[in-house]
Parts: structure tokens; C-alpha cells; sequence
């Protein structure tokens, strides 16, 4: 059978792996500079679309063209998102079913930027074992419910990828921790990434790893946790350098550059202060620069609420599978959010023990799709995976109340049946609603479709019986059939998603995804290198406009040559020239960047401790 | 169709030895499981998931020992097997007198501010009724399951009015000890997706 990757379609990062035949272990697929994550970043240039971590770097330099965290818009709705949209620096509007981004200016949806970073990843695959690749096993969060997986699966097959198995996240780790031979019995798997958290409670024994009970927040991860030290990180500058602010008219929270700035060092804040107990941010804005020490407590104050909120969940997936924290034989972390050392604590309080993650969090949810894709491949006969629905499947009855036909935590494939009929005579269309949630109206419940028999015979209310059965496969992907049962015929069936794309929608993306190619290498290149000419040409015009006052009239006029000379360099397609002119226009600031940085210091000093000052002067060597 | 004891060669009884169920479970997963049959044809590959969609249900309705008594009513009453919509039988007329106190309280609660002293006497109630609620369901799985499985033929309507009886009981019970627990702002009982420890 032909080869079947495992891949980590992840908010932040995503990552393809694969099963070595000769030792049976799964391994992460680097690129060819040897790095295992690929940002789950997508630019979009005039000159084509960047991918993973060029991308990444020109975040904050095109920030209306870079689209990230994208799966957090994955088969949702305009109203499901529209709260956190003024958060995203590009652009995203309402369509039939899904939104759109206005990115480089055109429209995508978000299956189609997914299905950029899922190509990006296939071929990183087949530079890897010369040959095409053209099935994966795809991992989505426990608690995406239909419409999330509906919108992954499209991705992949925008991308030409045949998604032969859509995993749990949370689900996947333990696989990979079971192949490790490290997770035996009850495991609580507990996985907090980029956007969404799951936690699942599984019984792992003789090989069958029968989860128990999941559940989970398909909208919260590391991003919610940056966005509230971001929104603190923004409040505090506009306090301090309020001043300057209003002199210069300037709004940061309307400023998408300031903005993506700040969200970028909340994020690097963050990462640091799990495991350094405080660190120093120096931010240089238009007219001031930002600088001041901050303290793990005052981030573990700020999040606390959200980290709070992972442990309801947990409550419930516990109370679900009918056990107490004291029937749980090992707690495992997945996800990079699990690094934050107040994560831990809550976990460890939780569970009354000391939870593990030999296998690193970033990577081992990729490596267990690369054990379930072996095991579909018919290289692994041993293990077996037994999933479960996460949300209830209900259909809307009379009055808009729920009646449900498949209870959460059921264990998948499974199937329900259920007779309709008519209530008025000679009707020939029965519609059904099909929800998903725990609520007991189908309005506060997620829509999921709408169903529409067709071609019943007319007859009196109440003669034909339509026994309809609805089916999760091992996906968590409903699938529906009708059949009138007096002439045994299947009834003719029309879906109305409420939320994905129209298969006529799938076929013309993947139409359309050939137009929307990778930048190849030389492009890339000249693409990064204009990106860095921008980027140093903000600085130094930041430079000049606070510290021209520091260097002589000589110097400021080899500074304003070299930046003109970089600027033209810049609207040519020659890349070393690019790059030579970035240089020299480096060269040419060095004396005023080290004038401004002991200004800086000089003016810190005055109120600051020796100790701190130290952090100023590491952090200024990591940067450089 | 062969009914979910069936699915797992036993007989209609409701004494199941749980570790062994659980083992030809894990057996006929791993035959089904459409894991397995990736490269099979399709007309095969339906199968399988048709056959494991059913191991699923069985082992759902029987791993738990209430849900295996529901489950045995439904076959007997001829009732289509699925989840949810269980037509909630009728509380004993005794039990809805007992409780008519308690709804008054509960009413009064709903629509005013409770005070201490109610409360405190709503929370009594609540914990008498959870100790009610689990001496039903030991009821019912313990010497109500041994006399059905024990019951002659002919006896056997007799063991499961009896049996439906206690569970209509304990339905009604837990809707209680749950509008308590609303009132009270205090966590209900889990009201499906559960199962036991076995």
C-alpha cells in the first residue's frame, strides 16, 4: 500500500511525520534547513505566497496580508468569530456559511489557507521520500465538532491530499505515548495548544486505546493567553507614553503594525517567563521606545482566568467516564501552551499528581498520526484506536426542542435510526434539522444541516415511514441515509450544510489552488529580502526621527545615502543588490544604534536595579 | 436482527461477568473496526462499519448494569434500540404524593429569593434523595436482575414490571435531586454519556 503520512494541522504550527519502517517509530519530516515546525503562517505577496516561517517573519511587516491562527476560523460562521475578528490585523468578511479573508488582494477561505499550509507540508514529504504523496491522516482538535472536520477535509483535498483519517489531537498523543510503551491503564490526555484545548480520558490496555470521555474549548489556547498580556502590554505603553501618543496622534490599538508588534512580544514575553521568573521588554515605537521589567506573577494573574477555565472541562470529561482524579494513572500534556508553568500547577492540583511529558508536546501529536496512519497503511496490526463523538447529535422536534439520537462520548463508527412521516396529507418533502451540542433547545445548539426527503409518494398524514439513519464514521463525520420503508426505496436526500463549503465550492478551489503556487525559491528570496529591506528601513527612520540628535550632520548624511540607495535597490528584482544595500544601510547605523541603546540605558539606570539592567543587556544580545 | 446479547454470544440475562464482556468487545473491535479495512472492497469496507457501529451500541447499552435493564425493557416492548428517547415511564402515584411538598418548596424557590433556613432544608431533602436514588438503582441491579434472570417464563413479565417500576422510580427521583440541585446552584447528576467504572 502506498504511503500514508500523519500530519499536525495546528494553530501555531503544524508538522508531518511519518513511521520509520526499520525501527517502527514514528519521526518528524524536516525541511531541508532541518526545521521541524512549520509555522502555520501564510503570506500573501504581489510576488506569490510565503509559507511557515518566512511568513512568520514578515508578520509584523505586512500584517493586512498575513494570515495565521487560521484554523481558529476552520467551519465557522461570521457569528461564531466576528468577537474576535478586530484582534486579527487582516481582513475577514461574512459569506454563505463561512467567512472570508481579503488577503493580497483577493478572497480565500479558511479551508483554502489550510489547504496552503497542508501542500506546503506534502511536499516537504515528497522531497523527503522522492515520490508523490497523496494520502495523510489529518489531526483536528477533540472538540471541533462537524463542520470543523467537514472544513479540515476540504483542505486536504484542496491541496490534493485524500485525508484517509481525520485523528483526535488529543488521541493521537496517547498513541504515541502507548507506542512508547509510556501510557498504560487511565491516562488523561491534556492538551492546550495554539487555539483550542481537549482533554480526553482514555483506558489504554492490551493494545486497545478506548477513550472514555472527551471534551474541551475549540477556542482557547496560547493565543488567548498572548492576547491578554497583549491587551495589558497595550494599556501600559498608552499609560506611560501617553504623552508622546498624544503629541504624535498616534491610536495603537488602530495601529495593525504596533499592534502585531506587541502581540509578537507578549508571545516571546511569555515563552521566557516559563522559565525565567522575569523579563525585560524593549519595544521601539514611533517616537518613544517601550521598555519596562515583567514579573511571572503579573502574567499568572492575567491568564489565571483563562487557565481556570480548562479545569471545567476536565470536571466534566472525568465525570463522564464515571471516574474521580483518583482513578487516573497518569496525566499527560500535549501542546506547547503546557510549557506555562501555572498550566502545570492547575493540572497537578486537578489530578493530585504529578503530570509528564517525556514526549516533546510540540511534536507528539504528529508522530501519533503517523502511528494511526501506519495502522490504516496495514503496517500495525497490534494497536487500535476506539474514539468518540464529542458533542451530542440531536434532531430539532417540535416546540425547537432537541431530541437526541447519539449521545455525546459514544463510541464511533456508530449509528442511530430513527421513522419520520408526514403531518399533512399528500406532502411530499419531510425536513430535518440536525444539531450538535448539549443544549436542550436547537437554537443554543451548533446547526449542522438540513435535510430534505424528497420523492415520498403523496399519501395521507402519517402513512409513510421514513426510517432515516444517521451515521458518525471514525472520522466524527455524519453521514445520512433515508429509506421509505414500504417500498424499500432510498429516499432522495438533499443536505444543506449550515456551515462548510458547497462540493461545487471544493471542486472550483481545487481549481483554483494551482494559480495560488508557492512562491518558488528565487521569488521567496527576493520576497524575504525586500521584507528585510522594510523592515530596517522602519527602524532606522524610527531611529532618526528620536535619536538624530546623537550622531553628527556627517553621519546623518551617510544614513539618509544609504537609505535612499536601499530604497532603490528595493523597487528592483535584483536580490543580492537588496541584500548588499540592507547591509550597508546597517553599517551606516551602527553608531547611532549603540548612542541610542545607552541612552536607553542611561535613562534606565536612574530608576532601575543593577540586576535588571543585566536582563536589558541579555535581552539586547539575544536580539541582535 | 440479532439483538445485542447476541452480538456478544451470550444469553438474555442480566448478570454479565463486565471483564469478560469487555475482552469480546476489544475481540470484535478488532474485527470490525474499519481500521482494518482500509484496503478492503467497498462493499466490504460497509460492512465493517456497519458491524462496528453495532459492537458499539452493544457494548454501550450493556457495559452499565441500569443501562442493560433499559435496554432489555426496550427489546421486550419492541421498541427501536437508541439513545435518548426513551418514553420516560410514569412515577408511582405513592412517590408523586411523597414528593409534593418538595415541588412546592422547589416552586416557591424558583420564583423567590431562598433563605437560609429553605435552603438548608432543600439541601437536607436533596441528600436524603441521592440516597434513595442509589438505593433504586441497587435495587434494580442487584436482587431485581437476579430474580428476572431467576424468573421461570411465565414469571418473567411479572420481574420486569418490577424492574421498570424501580426505574421509573429512580427517573423521577433524579429530577428531583436535579431541580434541587439547580435551585440550590449545586452540580446536577449527569444526565446521559455517563458510564460506571467496571
Amino acid at each position: 500500500m502506498a504511503r500514508i503520512v500523519g500530519i499536525d494541522l495546528g494553530t501555531t504550527n503544524s508538522l508531518v511525520a511519518y513511521v520509520d519502517d526499520r525501527t517502527g517509530l514514528p519521526v518528524v519530516i524536516p525541511d531541508r534547513e532541518g526545521r521541524r515546525l512549520l509555522p502555520s503562517v501564510v503570506g500573501f505577496t504581489p510576488d506569490g505566497i510565503l509559507v511557515g516561517e518566512a511568513a512568520r517573519r514578515q508578520l509584523a511587516r505586512r500584517p493586512t496580508d498575513t494570515v495565521y491562527s487560521v484554523k481558529r476560523l476552520m467551519g465557522r460562521g461570521w457569528e461564531d468569530v466576528k468577537e474576535e475578528l478586530p484582534y486579527f490585523p487582516f481582513r475577514v468578511l461574512p459569506a454563505e456559511g463561512t467567512v472570508k479573508l481579503t488577503v493580497g488582494g483577493r478572497e480565500v477561505t479558511p479551508p483554502e489557507v489550510s489547504a496552503i499550509i497542508l501542500r506546503a507540508l506534502k511536499e516537504r514529504a515528497e522531497t523527503h521520500f522522492g515520490e508523490p504523496i497523496e494520502r495523510a491522516v489529518v489531526t483536528v482538535p477533540a472538540y471541533f465538532n462537524d463542520s470543523q472536520r467537514q472544513a479540515t477535509k476540504d483542505a486536504g483535498r484542496i491541496a490534493g491530499l485524500d485525508v484517509v483519517r481525520i485523528v483526535n489531537e488529543p488521541t493521537a498523543a496517547s498513541l504515541a505515548y502507548g507506542l512508547h510503551r509510556l501510557g498504560q491503564g487511565v491516562i488523561a490526555v491534556y492538551d492546550l495548544g495554539g487555539g483550542t484545548f481537549d482533554i480526553s480520558i482514555l483506558r489504554v490496555k492490551d493494545g486497545i486505546f478506548e477513550v472514555l470521555a472527551t471534551n474541551g474549548d475549540t477556542h482557547l489556547g496560547g493565543d488567548d493567553l498572548d492576547r491578554a498580556l497583549m491587551l495589558w502590554l497595550l494599556q501600559d505603553v498608552q499609560t506611560r507614553h501617553q504623552a508622546e501618543l498624544a503629541r504624535d496622534g498616534v491610536d495603537l490599538a488602530r495601529d495593525n503594525e504596533a499592534m502585531q508588534e506587541l502581540r509578537l512580544a507578549a508571545e516571546a514575553a511569555k515563552i521566557r517567563l516559563s522559565s525565567e521568573e522575569r523579563t525585560t521588554l524593549t519595544l521601539p515605537f514611533a517616537g518613544f521606545t517601550y521598555h519596562r521589567v515583567i514579573t511571572r506573577a503579573e502574567v499568572e494573574a492575567l491568564i489565571e482566568p483563562l487557565v481556570g477555565r480548562t479545569l471545567g472541562p476536565c470536571r466534566q470529561a472525568l465525570a463522564d467516564a464515571g471516574l474521580g482524579p483518583a482513578d487516573i494513572d497518569q496525566v499527560v500534556l500535549v501542546g506547547g501552551s503546557t510549557r506555562v508553568p501555572l498550566v502545570k500547577r492547575r493540572v497537578q492540583e486537578l489530578f493530585g499528581q504529578t503530570p509528564h511529558s517525556q514526549l516533546n508536546p510540540d511534536e507528539v501529536v504528529a508522530l501519533g498520526a503517523a502511528v494511526q496512519a501506519q495502522i490504516l497503511a496495514g503496517g500495525i496490526t497490534d494497536m487500535l484506536l476506539l474514539d468518540v463523538t464529542p458533542l451530542s447529535l440531536g434532531i430539532e422536534t417540535l416546540g425547537g426542542i432537541v431530541s437526541i439520537l447519539i449521545a455525546r462520548n459514544t463510541t464511533i463508527p456508530t449509528s442511530a435510526r430513527e421513522m419520520f412521516t408526514t403531518s399533512v396529507d399528500g406532502q411530499t418533502v419531510v425536513d430535518l434539522h440536525v444539531v450538535q451540542g448539549e443544549r436542550e433547545l436547537a437554537k443554543d445548539c451548533r446547526s449542522l444541516a438540513r435535510f430534505e426527503l424528497r420523492g415520498i409518494d403523496p399519501m395521507p398524514a402519517g402513512m409513510p415511514k421514513i426510517e432515516v439513519t444517521f451515521l458518525i464514521d471514525a472520522n466524527g463525520i455524519l453521514q445520512v441515509q433515508a429509506q421509505e420503508q414500504r417500498t424499500g426505496k432510498a429516499a432522495s436526500i438533499e443536505v444543506k450544510p449550515t456551515y462548510g463549503l458547497g462540493e461545487a465550492d471544493v471542486e472550483r478551489m481545487i481549481e483554483d489552488s494551482f494559480t495560488y503556487a508557492e512562491a518558488d525559491v528565487e521569488t521567496r528570496m527576493l520576497i524575504e529580502a525586500r521584507n528585510e529591506a522594510d523592515t530596517v528601513l522602519t527602524h532606522v527612520g524610527r531611529a532618526l526621527r528620536q535619536g538624530a540628535n546623537l550622531v553628527g550632520d556627517t553621519e546623518r548624511g551617510a544614513i539618509e545615502a544609504a537609505v535612499a540607495a536601499l530604497r532603490q535597490a528595493r523597487e528592483g528584482h535584483d536580490r543580492d543588490a537588496i541584500r548588499e544595500r540592507t547591509t550597508d544601510l546597517n553599517h551606516a547605523t551602527e553608531r547611532l544604534a549603540e548612542a541610542m541603546m545607552d541612552a536607553a540605558l542611561k535613562g534606565a539606570l536612574g530608576t532601575r536595579r543593577a540586576d535588571e539592567v543585566m536582563d536589558l543587556g541579555a535581552s539586547r544580545a539575544g536580539e541582535s | 436482527m440479532s439483538d445485542f446479547f447476541q452480538v456478544f454470544g451470550l444469553e438474555r440475562r442480566l448478570a454479565i461477568d463486565g471483564a469478560a464482556l469487555q475482552r469480546r468487545f476489544y475481540e470484535l473491535s478488532r474485527q470490525w473496526h474499519p481500521d482494518f479495512h482500509q484496503a478492503a472492497p467497498p462493499a466490504e469496507q460497509a460492512r465493517a462499519l456497519e458491524e462496528s457501529a453495532r459492537v458499539n451500541a452493544a457494548y454501550r447499552a450493556l457495559r452499565d448494569p441500569l443501562t442493560r435493564v433499559e435496554y432489555l425493557i426496550r427489546l421486550d416492548e419492541g421498541r427501536e434500540t437508541k439513545e435518548g428517547a426513551a418514553v420516560k415511564p410514569k412515577a408511582p402515584p405513592a412517590l408523586l404524593a411523597e414528593m409534593f411538598e418538595i415541588q412546592e418548596a422547589l416552586e416557591e424557590a424558583r420564583t423567590g429569593v431562598l433563605d437560609d433556613g429553605t435552603r438548608a432544608t432543600l439541601g437536607a431533602q436533596r441528600q436524603a434523595l441521592r440516597a434513595r436514588m442509589a438505593e433504586a438503582e441497587a435495587q434494580i441491579t442487584g436482587p431485581l436482575s437476579r430474580a428476572w434472570d431467576a424468573a421461570a417464563p411465565a414469571d418473567r413479565p411479572g420481574a420486569l414490571a418490577a424492574l421498570n417500576e424501580a426505574l421509573a422510580t429512580r427517573a423521577y427521583v433524579r429530577t428531583v435531586v436535579d431541580d434541587l440541585g439547580l435551585a440550590l446552584g449545586e452540580e446536577t447528576e449527569e444526565t446521559h454519556g455517563a458510564h460506571r467504572r467496571d
